[in-house]
């Protein structure tokens, strides 16, 4: 399940070969390699520092038939760029690890540790694309005899994607001596997908059993072309066996695929949907209790989004630990902030709700600016940890990408929250009273204006959380807020003002919605869609999905 | 009701209607007849900008009935000036004929490189200019009154109402953006030749089109002021302060609001119309949400329960922006966002009604 | 009716607002007596500020150091900066008032497609100059113009031939933000597609709005369409801020750039600087000028610009380039010309040499178009662009594709012998010139 795991520690390398002599293969490893191990490796390693690319790679290749431990750390720490040359001549090559003081030197051949130097005395070794997929290659080849069942896996996937014969040659062996079935079936299916150019009918056929229980797309492009026809409509395939099985299992492999895709789009869904309920939800709070309609809650989400930014800026060394970090500090910001507007302005506004939607877009101008003057108009960096990086593979279908489905749980997290804090604390009692009856509550003794502080803050506070999470997804920059105010409305007016179940019903509903219509129509169309629904909606129910009930509904 | 008996009262009216037709006679004389030299020419440009504005002013006018009279707060209303604007920027690019780059007698050069083979069936008849003006009232009649209809029928109101016409001018927005639609795209249209037979280039065009503009305003500030001093301007009135009641005692409030909405809606049709040859383009820009919540502010700064007051307002929010995007680019955003905050906070009446308390604490 | 008396007061508000609007470009001091204007034309405020800032800023640098080296024609060179705010219509009229007001002798600016349309009408109705410094789809060669961008055929053409040929891409996902720059190009390159031979099935088209942020199911389809067998690349003409959720939803899907590069033709070194790259790293860009580059010229334009803005930190990137050039061509042309006038100086320019800070002289053709080289880049962690290929020689700027049916038999030459900037080789007419 797991994917991307780099495994440092290997003890291969020098173990002999034996099951891949028998093939007559020019990229298995170590059979070409040079008989005297260091020198040659040494020869070969110093001419890393030519800047000529083509040259480069010539080195790689021959580099990576060695058979010298010392190769993997040196092919790794080029893939991660943290290969370096001396600027001096004969121009060393160094594995370098960033540290405090500057960077750490291992000579690459000898493996010896040879100090911090300052950054200016050594450049970095440059590769491209083609580079870095032949080393993967070399290494995924020296992964397939791991230990760890997750990196022979991951090594699988590399390789099959660059299926060369002797690549399927080496599968074909590998396959039999793997224990793991998951790591097995890939293998052979790969294995299989080759063997439909076979000339003998029965091995096509058995490769259609095998590839039938598959679910790759690019099986089913190349099942297809066994059923490739001439101008008269005559199949190019001989075997009627074989067109018959092969119309089967593209029809098998089809509806496996579109099942798991479907799982796929309702995760996309309500992924778009989490976004949506998380920049909204705060603003059903100020609104709903309030009254207030908030135009500066945007800005209030840019805030948030800044404020982690700054808490990267301020700890470069925990960036894994920096959201934790930056999770209390956005909502105390952005809370804060909006205290703060609460008591400057809104305050002076109540009983006058579209006058506040005008002093707080005025607000949400200046919060804008005062970002571009501060931050400048450049969208700023802000890096994604490690553990919230990359996805979780089911099949080669269906995967769930971690930071979604991290910013999924935390919604439901900070809802859930919400929901405790209106319905069990003193705090949310004072609020719904306020919200349902401000006089009457008013005349029980509760403070009405602490309350309407606290509220909006809370709604505030809120909105830094959502900036949070946006950090990790999009661009934090000064017009990061007015690109989510308009959709936050939308999803508050179609649950109902004032309803915490109902912004999140409406928030998941409108994303899923949003991504079953975008294959038929469109981004765009899918979006435009969904408003005119809206409209309409509202002229049925002109209170949104779950109206407040009584008195309260006619204020 | 003559004229005098409409401005009756009406000081700030006849101060303005005072302004404008000033304007009309001195504008034409000091741009084309004064020498270029002498300190009261008044230059091209400064034509073209006091043209923009007038056609800002009545689209103030036309969100200030709404909202100050009637108490519908629109965040869409930038939809309907851009509808109109739209209309005659395709009745300018059907006149441009084969003079684009392409030369192409039939299909805009955004069509031609876009591999378009003929004109979309809604382009026909734009080519008349009697055609163009009609639609340029009825596409946003149209809009206004389904929507209206849909919206005060099932009575939205508030807020509510508030958000779906952002809704629909967000919408418009989208869809204006696409390509497919057959208007440009983010381009919009642009590079117009010529008006009736008459080069936009020329000086004289665009002092014609000046004195349209101060036409329109001027009638438009009298239908409006008609319309609120009549018994209609009552009941609007009525129903924007206490709409169940106003309901209770008879009126069929939805028809009133629908009426307003629908006259309102043209009037800005127009206004863009206007707008749109004295600037050179219309493009999806114009329906964005940020515009009409713009526009909203023009008249909260004038003064909403005065026509005249939103007129002031359009004028001077605009003239700051030219000069501030000129002189202090970096601290316009400041400028603009603190005068919101001041107006809602400290002029709930706007200048207008700063104006008012001046002279009611001087006599 | 009190209309007279209300009249004659309200004459005198009149005169002080028509006194103020005189001056619209408050930041023009006339220092020097007689000077030579350059209006800069690009937004500090809005959406395109993010890009355009930068531009003004390089061309103060620039004109100060024409002064520090004597100024031209023995006169002192002035900006006049303006803001037209990322507003369109503002665009248009910020340059009526650089020209008739501040009365500028050349113009710098304009970033997006629809800003150099709006200022079109009015640069050809009051002749003036303006020199547009970014890549765009082409398809425009106005006599008052001269666009040092790069024509699709130097950006977008040699990208696809370096994916076709070095890379062996047979699948083709062209992916853009819905507007005229990616339409025009995507157009141009499907017809290209399909004329070296790739079948229909293998190109996927996809548009999204502007700011585009969820593109799970975009990136979904795009992995599903790249995984049938063939090697597949993505173009990307995705606008500015679309670009960095883009990116991360590749990187997180785990599609990485040795599966399916995604080439891009709006990501340069600034745009770069305001994203985490490394999952970026190895997918590639396609422009006329790396800030990596070693070449001495490139050095200098570095320091200098570093010196300038006090900031040792900010990157340099391609539309810098373009102004660099486009302005040295200007002061040789108007050396050349001995004066300013706009039409001298635009007979002059044509055939001027200049230059590149990669090597290698650019030249204004007679279309109004830059010969430059085209060179195509891999991301680095650092968010720098490393040169992977390069064209031979310079690549000659096409205002008219030859890849469209409607412009293949246009060309545009201002040289006496035609001047025409759309002229119809079957048709032989020049169609809708505003001079």
């Amino acid at each position: 399940m797991t994917i991307r795991v780099i495994v440092i520690s290997m003890m291969l390398g020098l173990c002999p070969i034996t099951w891949a002599d028998s093939h007559d293969l020019n990229v298995t490893v170590a059979v070409t390699g040079p008989k005297d191990k260091t020198s040659g490796f040494k020869a070969l390693v110093s001419q890393l520092s030519v800047k000529s690319l083509s040259k480069k790679k010539i080195t790689v290749e021959a580099i990576v038939k060695l058979e010298n431990d010392r190769v993997r750390s040196l092919l790794e720490a080029l893939l991660e760029a943290r290969l370096f040359y001396g600027k001096a001549a004969p121009h060393p090559i160094y594995i370098v690890e960033v540290v405090d003081q500057g960077y750490q030197l291992t000579d690459a051949v000898s493996g010896q540790s040879l100090g911090i130097v300052a950054k200016k005395s050594i450049k970095k070794v440059r590769i491209n694309n083609r580079l870095r997929r032949l080393i993967r290659g070399a290494l995924a080849q020296k992964d397939l005899r791991a230990a760890d069942p997750s990196v022979r896996l991951q090594a699988v996937h590399t390789m099959s994607k660059n299926m060369t014969p002797a690549v399927v040659a080496l599968f074909r062996e590998t396959s039999k001596h793997e224990r793991d079935e998951d790591i097995q079936l890939l293998m052979l299916a790969a294995v299989a997908n080759a063997d439909l150019t076979a000339t003998d009918g029965a091995v096509r056929l058995a490769a259609i059993k095998v590839l039938a229980k598959t679910m790759q797309v690019e099986y089913v492009s190349t099942l297809k072309g066994l059923l490739g026809v001439d101008a008269e409509g005559i199949y190019s395939e001989s075997d009627r066996q074989v067109i018959t099985a092969a119309k089967q299992a593209i029809k098998e492999i089809e509806s496996r695929i579109s099942w798991y895709e479907n799982i796929q789009t309702l995760f996309f869904g309500l992924s778009l949907g989490s976004v949506l309920v998380l920049a909204a939800i705060g603003l059903a709070i100020t609104f709903g209790v309030m009254g207030v309609i908030n135009m500066a809650h945007g800005e209030l989400i840019m805030l948030g989004a800044y404020t982690t930014y700054v808490v990267q800026l301020l700890m470069p060394e925990q960036l894994e630990l920096s959201l934790f970090i930056a999770i209390p500090a956005a909502f105390i910001v952005s809370g804060l902030c909006g205290i703060l507007i609460e008591r400057g302005v809104i305050r002076h506004l109540t009983g006058r709700p579209l006058e506040t939607l005008l002093a707080t877009f005025g607000i949400s101008l200046v919060l804008q600016q005062l970002v571009r003057s501060v931050f400048s108009p450049l969208n700023r960096s802000v890096s994604t940890p490690q553990w919230m990086s990359g996805s979780i593979d089911f099949n080669p279908v269906l995967s769930l990408t971690l930071n979604r489905l991290y910013i999924l749980a935390f919604t439901l997290l900070v809802f859930f929250v919400l929901l405790m804090i209106l319905k069990r604390t003193r705090l949310g009692l004072e609020v719904r009273a306020v919200s349902q009856n401000r006089a009457m509550a008013k005349a029980m003794g509760i403070k009405t204006e602490r309350v309407d502080a606290l509220t909006f803050g809370l709604g505030s506070g809120v909105a830094g959380l959502a900036g949070v999470a946006l950090s990790q997804l999009t661009n934090v920059g000064p017009n990061l807020g007015q690109s989510y105010i308009v959709d936050s409305f939308m999803v508050v007016v179609f649950g109902g003002a004032g309803n915490l179940l109902g912004t999140l019903i409406s928030g998941f509903s409108l994303g899923v919605a949003t991504k079953f219509i975008e294959p038929y129509a469109g981004a765009v169309l899918a979006k435009i869609l969904v408003l005119v629904f809206i409209i309409i909606f509202i002229q049925k129910r002109p209170r949104g999905l779950f109206p407040q009930k009584g008195r309260a509904a006619e204020g | 009701m003559g004229l005098s008996k409409l401005l009756q009262g009406d000081t700030g009216g006849q101060w303005l209607l005072g302004i404008l037709v000033v304007l009309a006679v001195g504008v034409p004389i000091c741009n084309l007849w004064v020498p270029e030299t002498s300190f009261f020419h008044v230059s091209t440009y400064v034509v073209t900008l006091l043209g923009k504005y007038l056609a800002f002013a009545l689209l103030a006018l036309a969100v200030d009935l709404v909202w100050g009279y009637c108490g519908i707060l629109t965040l869409g209303h930038g939809a309907f000036f851009a509808l109109g604007g739209y209309a005659m920027g395709m009745y300018l690019m059907r006149q441009i004929g084969d003079r684009g780059v392409y030369g192409n007698p039939l299909l805009p050069d955004f069509m031609v490189f876009l591999n378009w083979s003929e004109l979309p069936w809604y382009w026909h008849g734009f080519d008349q200019f009697w055609f163009a003006m009609i639609m340029v009232m009825l596409v946003p009649g149209l809009l206004a009154f389904v929507f209206g209809w849909l919206a005060f029928r099932s009575r939205v109101t508030g807020v509510y109402l508030s958000i779906i016409t952002q809704a629909m001018t967000y919408a418009l927005y989208l869809a204006f953006f696409r390509n497919e639609m057959g208007f440009g795209g983010n381009n919009g249209l642009t590079d117009f030749k010529d008006l009736l037979g008459f080069s936009l280039q020329s000086d004289l065009t665009r002092i014609i089109l000046f004195m349209f503009s101060i036409a329109a305003l001027i009638s438009g500030y009298l239908a409006c002021r008609y319309i609120v001093s009549s018994k209609l301007g009552r009941v609007i009135v009525a129903l924007r302060d206490a709409e169940n009641r106003t309901r209770f005692i008879g009126y069929r409030v939805e028809l009133f609001k629908l009426w307003v909405f629908v006259f309102s809606a043209i009037l800005a049709g127009i206004a863009g119309a206007l707008y749109v040859p004295q600037v050179g383009i219309i493009n999806p820009g114009e329906f964005a949400p940020l515009n009409s919540i713009e526009l909203v502010i023009w008249v909260a700064v004038g003064g909403r329960f005065s026509l005249y007051g939103a007129i002031l307002g359009a004028v001077l929010v605009n003239f700051g922006k030219t000069f501030f995007t000129a002189a202090l680019p970096e601290v316009w955003l400041f400028a603009l966002g603190g005068l919101f905050v001041l107006v809602t906070l400290f002029l709930p009446y706007g200048i207008v009604g700063l104006l008012r308390r001046k002279k009611a604490v001087s006599s | 009716m009190m209309f007279l008396k209300k009249a004659m007061r309200s004459l005198s508000a009149v005169a002080i607002t028509a006194g103020v609007l005189l001056s619209p470009g408050a930041m023009a001091f006339n220092l020097f007596g007689d000077t030579i204007k350059v209006g800069v034309l690009h937004s500090l405020s809005g959406t395109m500020a993010i890009s355009e800032t930068t531009l003004k800023d390089t061309m103060l640098m620039l004109i100060e150091e024409q002064n520090a080296k004597g100024g031209l024609l023995g006169k002192k060179l002035e900006a006049v900066v303006v803001d037209p705010a990322s507003n369109w219509p503002l665009f248009a009229e910020k340059a009526r008032g650089l020209l008739t007001q501040d009365k500028v002798d050349v113009m710098f600016g304009c970033w997006t497609s629809v800003s150099r349309k709006s200022v079109l009408p009015v640069i050809e109705e009051l002749n003036g100059l303006l020199f547009y410094p970014v890549q765009y789809e082409g398809e425009e060669s106005s006599k008052n113009v001269f666009y040092t961008g790069a024509a699709p055929n130097q950006q977008a053409i040699p990208a696809v031939d370096y994916l076709m040929n070095d890379i062996g891409v047979k699948r083709w996902v062209l992916a853009g933000t819905d507007y005229v720059y990616p339409r025009t190009t995507n157009k141009i390159l499907e017809a290209y597609l399909k004329l070296k031979g790739v079948a229909d099935e293998d190109i996927m088209i996809n548009y999204t709005p502007f700011g585009h942020s969820d593109w799970q199911s975009i990136v979904a389809d795009v992995k599903k369409f790249g995984s049938a067998g063939k090697k597949t690349a993505v173009v990307s003409t995705i606008n500015g801020d679309a670009n960095v959720p883009f990116y991360k939803e590749l990187g997180n899907q785990g599609v990485s750039a040795d599966d399916i590069p995604v080439i891009a033709f709006s990501v340069g070194e600034e745009e770069l600087s305001g994203l985490d790259t490394k999952p970026l790293v190895g997918h590639l860009a396609a422009w006329n000028y790396f800030m990596s580059v070693d070449a001495p010229e490139n050095a200098a334009f570095i320091k200098k610009w570093h010196a300038f803005i006090k900031d040792p930190k900010r990157v340099t990137n391609d539309p810098m380039e373009a102004h660099y050039i486009g302005f040295n061509m200007w002061v040789k042309a108007v050396e050349k010309a001995g004066t300013t006038d706009v039409d001298a100086v635009e007979q002059a320019m044509l055939g001027i040499k200049f230059p590149n800070l990669t090597g290698g002289m650019a030249v204004m053709n007679s279309n109004h178009h830059l010969s430059k080289p085209v060179l195509i880049g891999e991301i680095q962690e650092d968010g720098q662009l490393e040169t992977v290929w390069e064209t031979d020689g310079l690549v000659w700027g096409d205002a008219w594709t030859d890849y469209l049916p409607g412009s293949k038999d246009i060309v545009a030459n201002w040289r006496p012998n035609m001047r025409c900037g759309n002229y119809n080789t079957k048709t032989h007419k020049c169609s809708g010139q505003n001079f």
